[in-house]
């Protein structure tokens, strides 16, 4: 494999690990502060760049791109009021059940109001044909624009969770949930905030990764499927190690092509979430006392 | 006892559903002229419904149009559209019912080659006509006596390109196609007749419906250096491989199979659609057609019914679906009939019928009709369909 | 096993035979197609009832068994050997009645596998793998085996799309018919119709008699004790994981079966059948039939694969499994079906687990009724105050 070849495999590798790596916050946010995984994470994605396309026929880019954020976070919140909240005895499989029936039930809604076309975000700088050499490899402005925005979000969201009340009240209620309440903590907000919060970065995300990847209604499952191998290869809850996962997978996923059939892309990175199961279900950087400890 | 009640609600539900359905079933039909039953399975909705939408478009807006032009032989055309969202399986339950319940003359479609094949055999058993719009060759080949289709032939189409390759001095080429029995056809036909043109096929790689990224496939067929792209697919990521390769710097003429003819592709792929190269029926460029061109007539009433009534441009595919129905009409109309087998020997004896697709010649032995000139070479320019020079 | 409970067998039998009656007096046989095929999924459905009603596991990629059996079913009875027919081993599999040489509908004649030993290859696959993922993947709880799972079915579904041999996004057709004895042969030709009709349910009718059969043993105490708390049964000398297996590899299975018979029947598969939206179906199908209510998941299943198959969903196919699946985890997680024969047979199934758990012990009676009595759902370790 010649050098450029090598940084090709590895730019795309980096750019769509970063999607999954901001899947995986989402997943990330969200358990920890509840212990469910949100199995519709994925569409919020979709959601948020469904929304931006329809809105860009009719305003800038970026004001459309903030609405449409705006319209998946109100979505979220909806979902977690409508849905999740008033289960007052919630167990793994009945909630595993819920999150699957709502992320069809998203998908569903989302071909019902738009149609199943493949739609893609016109590109945030150049076009579709705008390549920028590196070394002799070649990628779109975009996927810089990705790599961007993925670092924001998650240094955002370090510094949201670290130094603002409301992130450090949803720590609180990811450590103990009794204990927080006690301290005054709204934590039934803080579940619906929760929810927000991921629904919000997914939006970002799925519009930055549209002009790339292009948006479709059913592309939320298998963005969830991966987004929930990194979450789970970093650690479940553990946000930095996911956007080390995110990039080692994303990398496993490039390279992948050059050996394998391209048909077989998918069933490779499953498998990587397969082994991490079967082998180390608390990720390369968890631990298992930490795992236990958790109710899930 | 709020249990026991809302058991005996569940129960007399079930029953009444029960025998809704029955009576659903054994409802009879009266009509003063008989209508012709026309059943039709398009894969609508679904992930191929930039396949099944336009063709379910069609064939409802022609059967309006008989009808207001007071039917076939005098009786009126009952369409019977099932959408079966390419599951082979509901295709097959669809067909079933078409067939035995519905008990109708014809059924054109499927949308898909798998989905065709799913029902080649049980319409053969059940001698039903079927014309099917979808393209794979193994629908005509084995020749099944009841069984059609109006798509061109996708050898016709790999040659097409491969003598422009070669016309342009291209030695060396890359294929890559979707996972399906067109995808896979074209593939094969493409290597098939390659030597034919002094052409070598360095790699030929295949991806499913979904793909959306070809960076890294891309990057293998750059790696081995060649001088064309061919991409053989119906699929959206006819519009993501040009942009892919315009992203990653692979600087050398794409072409693509007959699947590409509808303007959404280049809309979507936008500046990177320039310059690609692919065989289609004349449908596409009906306007720039001279008046002489026997399928002018045809062409531009299609498209501008389709065109006013749907506000769509129109596609090859919706193409694929009038060809089918008006082959079966003209069958019907040169059998002076509505029984099956006299129908199907009218479509077998049909020759140079116009449709959009090309001009049709069936006999016993071709089932598909269709000839090399069908099909004109197009390239894109400006964002439009126009012919190569 | 006791007869009062194959009352309700009994009963099913009836209602199937007066069904195929009356379709037929009505000359609406064909409905008994839709029937035929919702019966094949339906033993999907029992499978996975006895893994999530009943040990509490969830399975998010059941289609993918059902599609190894129709697979390999499918592959093997439409693959050519006639270029080989000269070599010694293809020889001797014709000798041994492994390969059989048909003609098919357009007169091309075929050297292929027998369908009784494509059958065969199906169950035996369906086992080794299900062996192989399941080792691993029931030792995993929760999220944890949902996430497995659904891996699982996504890799069956990629590599079925993906495969040429599998015939890639078509999939396969032109599967041939799979005879059976006295005659009675599994195809989809109209004249077989009501004969595949009873095949079908003849199987759902022997899976449900063994799935009975294994719910009042000691076996179904001993899931149900597991159901409950896995500590607490393994403190009793149950080993939770090898139930669990076992569990998990006999639902596969069944599955398989299904997909296999299916195969034969629909004379082809594709990958339709090995989405993850066909495994949350089934899933759907068990919740709303109450669990471990196995009279509610098969007529469940029946009704609603039926309404399905023949279109009445229209294109909200996928959204009205969808909506089932959250309305009954939300409002009934019991399932939403309780006709008087279910609770007699509710009452009779408890009667009897009371009646075996005193001779067995006081213990294993206390957690074999803590775990027939609980919220269906409710996974393992979930009891904390």
């Amino acid at each position: 494999m010649s050098f450029e070849e090598f940084l090709q495999y590895c730019l795309s590798g980096v750019t769509v690990g970063s999607i999954y790596a901001v899947v995986a916050i989402g997943f990330n946010i969200i358990y920890n502060t509840t212990g469910i995984i949100n199995f519709a994470q994925g569409e919020f994605l979709i959601l948020g760049g469904m929304v931006a396309i329809s809105l860009s026929s009719v305003m800038p880019l970026l004001p459309a791109i903030l609405l449409a954020v705006a319209v998946t976070v109100v979505a979220g919140a909806a979902v977690e009021i409508v849905f999740i909240r008033w289960l007052k005895q919630p167990d793994v499989l009945r909630l595993i059940v819920i999150t699957i029936g709502i992320s069809i039930l998203l998908r569903e809604a989302m071909l019902h109001i738009w149609d199943e076309q493949m739609r893609a975000l016109p590109h945030f700088t150049g076009s579709e044909i705008s390549s920028i050499d590196i070394l002799g490899a070649h990628i779109s402005p975009q996927a810089l624009w990705v790599l961007g925005i993925g670092t924001v979000i998650v240094v955002g969201l370090n510094l949201f969770f670290k130094f603002t009340l409301t992130g450090r009240a949803m720590r609180a209620c990811a450590a103990n949930r009794t204990a927080a309440e006690l301290c005054g903590i709204n934590v039934k907000w803080m579940v619906t905030f929760s929810f927000m919060l991921s629904a919000g970065i997914g939006a970002l995300a799925g519009c930055a990764i549209s002009p790339l990847a292009q948006t479709q209604y059913d592309m939320g499952s298998s963005l969830a499927i991966k987004g929930f191998t990194v979450a789970i290869l970093g650690g479940l809850g553990r946000s930095m190690a996911a956007v080390a996962a995110g990039i080692i997978l994303g990398l496993i996923e490039a390279f992948s092509i050059s050996q394998f059939p391209l048909a077989y892309k998918d069933a490779v990175t499953v498998a990587v979430l397969l082994l991490i199961l079967f082998i180390k279900p608390s990720g390369l950087f968890g631990s298992r006392e930490e795992r236990g400890l958790k109710e899930f | 006892m709020k249990t026991k009640g809302r058991k005996t609600l569940a129960l007399c539900l079930a029953l009444i559903t029960a025998a809704a359905l029955l009576l659903v079933g054994c409802k009879k039909k009266e009509a003063e002229k008989e209508p012709i039953k026309i059943g039709a399975i398009f894969s609508v909705t679904g992930p191929v419904s930039f396949l099944g939408a336009p063709e379910g478009n069609t064939a409802e807006m022609l059967v309006e149009k008989f009808n207001a032009d007071g039917g076939v032989l005098g009786h009126p055309i009952e369409l019977i559209i099932k959408d079966d969202q390419a599951n082979p399986e509901k295709t097959l339950s669809f067909a079933k019912q078409l067939i035995e319940e519905e008990k109708v003359l014809a059924i054109v479609g499927p949308s898909g080659s798998g989905n065709t094949m799913a029902i080649k055999d049980v319409c053969e058993e059940n001698e039903t006509i079927l014309i099917s719009c979808a393209a794979a060759e193994e629908i005509v080949n084995p020749l099944a006596k009841w069984v059609f289709k109006t798509p061109q032939k996708d050898s016709f189409a790999a040659q097409w390109d491969l003598k422009t390759m070669q016309e342009m001095g291209i030695k060396r080429i890359g294929i890559v196609a979707g996972s399906t029995g067109f995808g896979n056809l074209g593939t094969e036909q493409l290597k098939k007749y390659a030597p034919d043109y002094g052409i070598e096929i360095a790699i030929a790689e295949s991806y499913s419906v979904g793909e959306a990224d070809f960076t890294g496939v891309l990057n293998k067929v750059k790696a081995a250096n060649v001088e064309a792209v061919v991409n053989w697919s119906v699929f959206p990521a006819q519009s993501i491989v040009p942009k892919n390769m315009a992203q990653m710097g692979f600087d050398v003429p794409l072409f693509c199979s007959h699947g590409f003819g509808n303007i959404r592709y280049v809309e979507t792929a936008g500046m990177a659609a320039e310059g690609i190269i692919f065989p289609c029926g004349k449908l596409l460029a009906a306007e720039e057609l001279p008046r002489s061109d026997k399928q002018k007539k045809v062409l531009m009433e299609y498209k501008e019914d389709y065109e006013s009534r749907f506000g769509e441009e129109v596609s090859t595919f919706g193409g694929h679906a009038y060809d089918a129905l008006m082959v079966l009409v003209e069958a019907i109309e040169k059998a002076k009939s509505v029984e099956k087998e006299k129908v199907r020997e009218a479509i077998e004896n049909l020759t140079g019928f116009v449709g959009t697709a090309g001009i049709f010649s069936f006999s016993p032995t071709e089932h598909n009709g269709l000839d090399m000139d069908s099909l004109v070479m197009y390239t894109v320019k400006d964002g439009k369909f126009v012919l190569l020079e | 096993m006791r007869w009062k409970r194959l009352a309700p067998v009994a009963v099913l039998i009836v209602l199937v035979i007066l069904i195929q009656l009356v379709f037929s007096a009505a000359d609406a046989v064909y409905y008994l197609t839709q029937l035929t095929m919702s019966a094949y999924y339906c033993l999907v459905a029992i499978g996975l009832c006895l893994l999530m009603g009943h040990t509490g596991q969830i399975s998010l990629g059941h289609a993918g068994f059902f599609a190894i059996g129709g697979y390999t079913s499918a592959v093997l009875t439409t693959v050519n050997l006639l270029p080989h027919a000269g070599s010694g081993f293809v020889r001797f599999l014709g000798r041994i009645g492994f390969v059989v040489r048909r003609v098919d509908l357009y007169g091309e004649e075929i050297l292929s596998v027998s369908p009784w030993i494509a059958f065969l290859a199906a169950v035996i696959l369906a086992l080794v793998v299900a062996f192989v993922i399941g080792l691993p993947a029931t030792r995993l709880k929760g999220h944890y085996l949902a996430m497995a799972t659904l891996g699982f079915g996504v890799i069956i579904h990629a590599v079925a799309l993906g495969t040429a041999v599998l015939g890639e996004s078509d999939g396969i057709s032109g599967v041939p018919g799979f005879r059976l004895f006295l005659g009675l042969e599994v195809n989809g030709r109209l004249k077989f119709r009501v004969q595949n009709y009873y095949i079908a349910w003849f199987l759902i009718v022997a899976a449900l008699l063994l799935a009975m059969n294994l719910i009042h043993s000691r076996v179904g105490r001993a899931l149900r004790a597991i159901h409950g708390s896995e500590q607490a049964a393994s403190s009793l000398g149950i080993n939770p994981a090898r139930y669990k297996l076992t569990v998990f590899v006999f639902s596969a299975v069944l599955a398989a079966v299904g997909g296999s018979f299916a195969a034969h029947y629909n004379g082809g598969i594709g990958p339709s059948e090995a989405t993850v939206m066909k495994s949350v179906r089934y899933v759907a199908i068990v919740a709303v039939g109450g669990m471990s209510n196995l009279w509610g998941i098969v007529l469940m299943g029946m009704l609603l694969n039926f309404l399905s198959l023949r279109g009445y969903f229209g294109s909200y196919d996928d959204a009205v499994f969808a909506a089932i699946l959250i309305g009954i985890m939300l409002f009934a997680p019991r399932g939403i079906l309780r006709l008087p024969l279910l609770d007699s047979v509710r009452r009779l199934a408890g009667a009897g687990r009371g009646a075996l758990a005193r001779a067995g012990g006081p213990l294993a009676g206390i957690l074999a009724r803590r775990g027939g009595e609980r919220k269906d759902g409710e996974a393992p370790g979930e009891r904390h105050g």
